[in-house]
């Protein structure tokens, strides 16, 4: 994976808009943003019904991701293209799902919803009518999520990518500064983990940095190039962002995305909490 | 009402003021909203903290910290602007924002 193939322009989307082939996909933190203005010909995913078990802590299975997909319209051979706000965190994260049940031909909206709308491009509430497919996804490929009891062993043995903002980081908070305060029993971060916000990784404009100074950005921060890395913050789409980073922009080989991250650590019993602006020990 | 409000600012009707310290305002272009701005919460070290996108009437919303904070907009056919504001719990801090 590489820029070329994981990240598409908003002139190339303007120019693909009539592509039948290619299905452009929303979603956003704030799942009503679509029903105001999307762009021309793109579904809706939400990530709390859609993309959620409404039971368990856990993603749709298989063939709740397949029936979904189907009665959307998504075919296997389309290219699918999300973009949403909030500079595409929930887009990366939704990326990081279709990846995960092996949809072959994936892109980001570089900027997402933000760049479109600074660029005064057309957004409209028509709603697109897609014909019902007949999808069929993989098993879930766990080289790229990371559950619990491989996020403990990798303390001080792998990267750990931190990407929540310092003052989550440290303790100070347990949750974004505009958000409510609440889930993880405790606050601090993994030991050993660096702390890498993953908005080092993006332009005012909501577009990545370039590669050259993305590279710098974690190097600096101690990520060993050589090792496998975990990412996480507090609930798995922030981290989705940085994920994306790393393996599909700068080509990582072994990167997972922690899906449980803040809030299912900072509530395990005997689990080892540093607190601070400092990595802490293994 | 805080004492930081101003005539025209948004409510703040159902907000606990004792533990907030709200940052919020306007954006505006020759005195009309601007609808489809984002406004960007940097904190003291101008670290990222937040970003939430104006409503139709041009408003945003923070509940940020005690503290200086930095607002940078971001709107269509515009350069990004940089407004200084200091949070305090208890008050309302009122930004208009001219582009």
């Amino acid at each position: 994976m590489s820029r070329d193939t994981a990240l598409v322009t908003a002139d190339w989307v303007e120019q693909h808009l009539d592509d039948d082939n290619v299905v452009l996909v929303e979603v956003d933190e704030d799942t009503s943003a679509y029903d105001k203005g999307h762009i021309k010909g793109a579904i809706k995913l939400d990530w709390t019904t859609d993309l959620q078990d409404q039971v368990r802590r856990d993603f749709v299975n298989r063939q709740q991701f397949e029936a979904l997909l189907s009665e959307r319209g998504v075919a296997n051979d389309d290219t699918v293209v999300l973009y949403g706000g909030n500079n595409n965190w929930f887009a990366a994260y939704a990326y990081w799902y279709f990846k995960l049940y092996g949809h072959s031909d994936v892109k980001l909206l570089d900027g997402g919803r933000k760049k479109w709308e600074l660029d005064s491009r057309e957004l409209t509430d028509e709603l697109p009518t897609r014909e019902q497919t007949s999808y069929s996804a993989q098993e879930q490929d766990h080289s790229i999520r990371a559950f619990r009891d491989e996020v403990v062993a990798a303390i001080g043995a792998q990267n750990l990518v931190d990407v929540r903002s310092p003052d989550e980081y440290a303790g100070r908070l347990l949750a974004p500064a505009h958000l409510p305060q609440e889930q993880a029993q405790r606050a601090g971060h993994i030991p050993t983990a660096a702390s890498v916000p993953w908005s080092k990784a993006a332009n005012d404009d909501g577009t990545f940095k370039s590669d050259d100074e993305l590279k710098e950005i974690y190097s600096e921060a101690g990520v060993d190039w050589s090792k496998d890395t975990i990412a996480y913050c507090r609930i798995g789409e922030r981290s989705s962002h940085t994920w994306f980073v790393l393996k599909e922009l700068l080509g990582q080989a072994n990167v997972k995305n922690y899906d449980g991250s803040w809030t299912e650590y900072g509530s395990l019993v005997g689990v080892p909490v540093a607190l601070g602006d400092e990595k802490g020990e293994a | 009402m805080g004492c930081g409000a101003v005539v025209g600012g948004r409510s703040i009707e159902g907000i606990d003021l004792t533990k907030e310290a709200v940052i919020q305002g306007t954006v505006t272009r020759g005195g009309e909203p601007v609808g489809s701005a984002y406004v960007r919460l940097l904190d003291a070290t101008g670290e990222f903290t937040a970003e939430v996108p104006t409503d139709d009437a041009g408003q945003f919303r923070f509940f940020a910290g005690e503290g200086r904070w930095t607002l940078r907009t971001l709107a269509p056919k515009a350069d990004p602007r940089d407004d200084a504001v200091t949070a305090q719990r208890g008050s309302v801090a009122e930004v208009d924002v001219l582009i």
